[in-house]
């Protein structure tokens, strides 16, 4: 584990509150995210964790509280905003672009950073074609890395759901963030896929110093990877610290196993 | 066995007997094919972008080409006229981007879907405010556009070949082609597949989808431009022609909604299969099927493959 919890803060929410309707899905939570860690957030079913990713990236905006982003303040974010600062995110149940190939998806993840204009593209000449060489380059280190080259051709709408999930990774990799949010990015997997999918995130933290903030379930995953733990439940932060003392905290396991009484 | 023979023998022996009635006809199959397919690019342009059945392309012909013909009317010499109007295309496109789709924005496909109902209707009365309702001319001469036709003395017969059908085929294939290029090959082409495929995943990799939501309403315009100077060419400009675009329908049906080329060869298999149906098979059922039977061949067509011919194959997770 890296020792980047002593780092400064990159991220940090304020006393976020978020409803829908009458449903408080997120109330006054604040917690920061240091540059260079493992942040995980964890919680039981409904406790707001996808909602908290959702206000990191501006995809909710928040009825009230402050995200704080390298040291400047924003009342909510813009997806578009947090995509061209290094922000970027998978998605809970898989958001891939399904009828195009891993190639395809991964090299979207490069659309921010060509600059070339479209009819440079259209003519494949020129410094559009090195352009484009270049960011294929850059996705092929990926794919490798990812060790997908197999599938590269292949539509991603066809791979099992394993394998999606890591070409999602891929994709977020592509983008070159700063901070990565992965929601969780175990689910649906078998054991040794959650294996490789815990290398793949230690190695993009250790290798490239990637920040990462990840949801997830699996609590022996959170205890593995995580340099710190935030706890919510019914929208409410309910712990803060490293998972060892977490896994100890009585309102974390009255949160998980319900309380008698 | 008569009925037999006259289904299913009689039509071929009149072939063999009158070859050049059979080109003929093939002929004005797949040029009216190739409208078809033009009609049903536009909506494949904005379904692929948007998940949305554009129920306004139709109309968006009719104002493409009132509009063209309005401007010439008004003193605008044709070229300028066409330029003016690619960018009153661009225009509307952008107005559609602000005032129906932005504020819609996340809300369920069937309520984009009613919305470009309402986008025909105001398109309807918008384009009768401005032009009137009376059926127009197409300015074909000044734009320059081949007119008269070309006698081809082949098999012991006559076969007539009207040159402006011949310049909308290749007017429709260069669109096609080059569309589908930029689709490919392009970053904007990716980004619009992406979006296509999922809003959120390509909001989260930084695309923009108010500016991809243009550029499709746009382009779909210019192809809707295009289909009216061509179909107007033909016949005249009316809003009539709004419900010959319903013919995309099963076109799309046939090709799968997602398929530029699927759009293309089911354009061209609708305009040959009721072409020679109405020949050959229409005399026994006392004609008019024209009408109808591009719904029959979408039926069949769905029997088989319920995603069309080139459609993506959605599998789902339950």
């Amino acid at each position: 584990m890296t020792n980047a919890a002593a780092g400064e803060t990159l991220l940090a929410v304020e006393e976020i509150c978020l409803r829908f309707g009458g449903v408080q899905a997120l109330s006054e939570v604040s917690f920061d995210i240091k540059r260079g860690e493992i942040r995980a957030i964890i919680g039981p079913n409904g406790a707001g964790k996808t909602s908290m990713l959702n206000v990191i990236n501006g995809f909710y905006r928040p009825n009230r509280g402050v995200i704080r982003f390298r040291g400047q303040s924003f009342t909510r974010m813009r997806p578009g905003f947090a995509a061209r600062n290094g922000i970027a995110r998978t998605f809970q149940n898989v958001a891939l672009f399904r009828g195009m190939t891993t190639l395809d998806n991964l090299m979207t993840g490069r659309t921010l950073k060509m600059k070339r204009g479209f009819f440079w593209q259209l003519l494949r000449y020129g410094p559009a074609m090195d352009e484009e060489i270049e960011h294929r380059r850059a996705v092929e280190e990926i794919i490798d890395f990812l060790e997908i080259e197999a599938i590269r051709r292949v539509p991603v709408g066809r791979l099992p759901y394993g394998l999606q999930k890591r070409v999602e990774l891929g994709r977020a990799l592509a983008t070159e963030p700063e901070l990565l949010l992965l929601d969780e990015p175990m689910t649906g997997m078998n054991l040794e896929e959650k294996e490789d999918m815990c290398r793949f995130i230690l190695e993009v933290n250790a290798q490239f110093g990637m920040t990462i903030a990840l949801i997830e379930h699996d609590m022996g995953v959170v205890m593995d990877l995580s340099n710190r733990v935030v706890v919510l439940d019914y929208g409410r932060k309910i712990a803060d610290d490293a998972p060892a003392v977490v896994k100890q905290d009585p309102a974390v396991i009255a949160a998980y196993l319900g309380v008698a009484g | 066995m008569d009925l037999l023979y006259l289904i299913f023998v009689d039509p071929f022996v009149q072939m063999g007997q009158a070859p050049d009635l059979l080109v003929q006809t093939l002929w004005d199959g797949l040029v009216s094919g190739v409208l078809y397919a033009l009609i049903a690019l536009g909506f494949v342009l904005i379904y692929k972008a948007s998940g949305v059945f554009n129920f306004a392309q139709g109309i968006m012909v009719v104002f493409a080409a009132l509009t063209l013909v309005g401007l010439y009317a008004a003193g605008i010499p044709a070229l300028p006229a066409l330029a003016l109007t690619v960018v009153i295309m661009l225009a509307l496109a952008v107005a559609i981007e602000r005032l129906v789709l932005r504020p819609l924005l996340n809300r369920p496909d069937i309520v984009l879907f009613m919305a470009t109902f309402g986008l025909t209707y105001f398109l309807i009365g918008f384009g009768q405010l401005l032009f009137g309702g009376e059926t127009k001319q197409m300015i074909t001469r000044q734009l320059h556009l081949p007119q008269g036709a070309i006698d081809l003395h082949i098999l012991d017969g006559l076969v007539t070949l009207q040159k402006i059908d011949i310049a909308a085929a290749v007017i429709a294939s260069v669109m096609v082609a080059s569309l589908a290029f930029v689709f490919q090959y392009t970053r904007i082409g990716r980004a619009l597949r992406a979006v296509a495929d999922s809003h959120r995943a390509a909001l989260s990799v930084g695309i923009s989808l108010n500016q991809i939501w243009v550029i499709v309403w746009f382009a779909a315009g210019v192809v809707a431009l295009a289909t009216g100077i061509m179909w107007g060419a033909r016949s005249e400009v009316s809003f009539a022609l709004e419900v010959v675009a319903l013919k995309a329908l099963p076109v799309l049906i046939l090709g799968g909604f997602t398929s530029i080329p699927g759009a293309i060869v089911g354009g061209l298999i609708i305009g040959l299969s009721e072409k020679l149906f109405e020949l050959y098979w229409g005399p026994l059922i006392g004609g008019g099927t024209e009408a109808w039977f591009a719904y029959v061949v979408a039926l069949i067509v769905l029997l088989f493959r319920p995603h069309g011919l080139f459609g993506e194959v959605i599998i789902e997770r339950i």
